[in-house]
């Protein structure tokens, strides 16, 4: 599968990476090898293999429904550009 | 035993346009925040209200380093509520990654159940009066996390970002396109309300967000649908719009209104319905398109990296399953057969758990269904409005209303006194039977002393006796005026004959 330059500059965008129009054939052409790299594995025959999630036996691990975390509104804060009143103060989103 | 009463499925609405009939299609999603203390992937509490980022631990704010652990209420809760709506349970779900950029996402993603969800195919009988009802089937539904909270107006110039909701469980849970009118709209997310409560899975506040829809609508000639339904081909239906995020049912009812004269206004002028995403103003009754945010909704879903799949035992859901309360159309159904209420009155007492409960402690103590259902809904229910009382909240408990609807049935008291006697023990409290007995409102069924009254008034109104011998209806008057001497403790059916008798009619 070959990416075109459309498509890394959609991709680039979603993932709010700004990258120049002139690096974009660069980039469509890395990204398509990476992609042609990974199709190798479709000429592995799967069928009836079930899909390995973990390379050890691991079960999703769970916590029971207690409040043990929270209630430090300095420390979530701490590393803000700028906040206020509690809030994070971020540049207006308008709807 | 039967689970619910039997119904027929109502018409679907007509709305008639310029040219010719349309009929409108609706699915849902509603999203209900799950019950829980803690977040859905962390222990930072999920109260409502709490100062600002306060109820934010590191993995909310996707501080780097930090890994999501699952709640196992969080996933029970799903599991119950995929029971109570009838639904498969899936043994192994998982979870994925929703890929989008706002302010109040901290991790830039949220995590939700795209394609594994816990629950499957379910069904909601959603009531439209007695004898009356849709069925609608669910689709599934996915646990996932709530984003965080943009404020808009604090400031002119920046917008205030709270992350005390950022991971709070949601439970979405998705209709297939099987509701047919905006007054089915509003009762589907009444009934999926009333389940969830009885069940304890969401508080179902609306007004605070913990249960909001977004609603698709489309429209199609009439027909079309029955073409849709035979053969599941969704080219029969129109194209959908879909709008976001209604907490109200009233304005869920208005946005659908307005939408399918909207989108029947650009069909029946040769135009064609975009699908998109749209938001309602109560304000000025209309939706609006959200197109600016069309562009970005490339999710690029991906299995999350950071989580197993969700694997759950048939034991364990059997277990929940051993612990389901009686869910409201059961609950109706029994009312009716087992108590001999009619339809009406048993929606009425099963529309809150709160409701039923104290109804059924009436019946318990009172032991006649009919009797306690017209006491609760008329009396009760009328007097806790008057004051504006929650049932929880009611100074007459079950065991006194039942005691006072017991002296009636028995004879002891009158229904006419029964009812002062409600006010009494309302506003002083007390035990019914002590206080007829302390107050004397027993009522006189002796005859003996009911034949002295009627001879008194008899001998006390010559004239009236004349006129009423001509014209047996007056006999009515010495019935109240024997009544009324006996300050309302006379038996009205003892009086009638008494009087009937000695009037010689």
């Amino acid at each position: 599968m070959s990416i075109d330059i459309d498509t890394a500059r959609k991709v680039a965008h979603l993932a709010r990476i700004r990258v120049p129009e002139e690096h974009l054939p660069e980039l469509a052409q890395e990204l398509s090898n990476i992609l042609t790299f990974m199709e190798q594995l479709n000429e592995v025959d799967v069928e009836g293999v079930e899909p390995m999630t973990s390379v050890t036996p691991m079960r999703l691990k769970r916590r029971v429904d207690e409040v043990t975390d929270g209630g430090y509104q300095d420390k979530i804060l701490k590393n803000a550009p700028d906040a206020r009143e509690g809030f994070f103060a971020v540049p207006k989103v308008v709807e | 035993m039967l689970d619910h009463l039997e119904f027929k499925a109502p018409e679907p609405k007509v709305i008639a346009g310029a040219k010719s009939d349309w009929e409108l299609v609706i699915g849902l999603e509603v999203h209900a925040q799950v019950a829980s203390k803690a977040k859905l992937f962390s222990g930072a509490s999920t109260t409502f209200g709490a100062e600002p980022n306060s109820n934010v631990a590191f993995v909310d704010a996707a501080m780097p380093g930090m890994l999501p652990v699952i709640n196992e209420f969080c996933v029970a809760q799903a599991v119950r509520t995929g029971l109570g709506l009838k639904a498969e349970i899936n043994l192994t779900s998982a979870f994925d990654r929703k890929n989008y950029f706002y302010p109040d996402l901290p991790q830039g993603y949220q995590i939700s159940q795209l394609y594994h969800p816990i629950v499957g195919e379910g069904e909601i009988i959603v009531d439209m009066g007695p004898g009356v009802a849709r069925r609608v089937r669910i689709e599934r539904i996915h646990l996932e996390q709530d984003a965080g909270k943009s404020i808009h107006d604090m400031d002119p110039h920046m917008s205030f970002v709270d992350l005390n909701r950022t991971g709070v469980a949601l439970m979405e849970i998705v209709s297939r396109p099987d509701i047919r009118g905006p007054e089915e709209a509003a009762a589907y997310v009444g009934k999926l309300r009333q389940i969830l409560r009885y069940l304890g899975t969401c508080d179902g506040n609306m007004q605070n967000g913990n249960l909001r829809a977004d609603v698709n609508v489309s429209i199609c000639q009439p027909g079309a649908y029955e073409k849709y339904q035979e053969t599941g081909d969704f080219s029969h239906l129109g194209t959908r719009c879909e709008i976001k995020n209604m907490n109200s049912m009233r304005f869920i009812q208005q946005a659908i209104e307005y939408e399918a004269r909207r989108q029947i206004a650009i069909v029946e002028d040769g135009g064609e319905v975009v699908q998109e995403t749209r938001l309602y103003d109560p304000d000025k009754g209309e939706t609006r398109s959200m197109r600016s945010k069309e562009e970005a909704h490339d999710y690029r879903y991906f299995p999350c990296p950071d989580l197993l799949p969700l694997e759950i035992e048939q034991a364990w859901v059997d277990d929940i399953a051993a612990t389901m309360p009686e869910l409201p159309d059961e609950k109706k159904a029994r009312f009716v057969k087992e108590l001999g209420l009619s339809e009406y009155d048993a929606s009425v007492l099963t529309a809150e758990v709160e409701n039923a409960d104290y109804f059924e402690a009436v019946v318990a103590e009172a032991g006649d269904g009919k009797l306690a259902a017209n006491w609760v809904i008329n009396e009760l229910f009328g007097r806790l409005k008057k004051d504006d009382r929650a049932i929880t909240d009611s100074p007459v408990n079950p065991a006194q209303l039942g005691a006072i609807i017991k002296l009636i049935k028995s004879d002891k008291i009158s229904g006419k006194i029964g009812k002062d006697l409600f006010e009494i023990v309302y506003t002083e409290g007390g035990d019914p039977e002590k206080i007829v007995e302390e107050r004397g409102m027993i009522q006189v069924t002796d005859t003996g002393a009911i034949e002295a009254a009627v001879d008194e008034v008899i001998a006390a109104n010559p004239e009236q006796v004349e006129k009423a011998k001509a014209n047996p209806k007056l006999a009515g008057w010495f019935v109240g005026q024997v009544i009324k001497a006996s300050g309302g403790k006379a038996n009205p059916k003892a009086v009638n004959e008494i009087v009937a008798q000695k009037l010689g009619l």
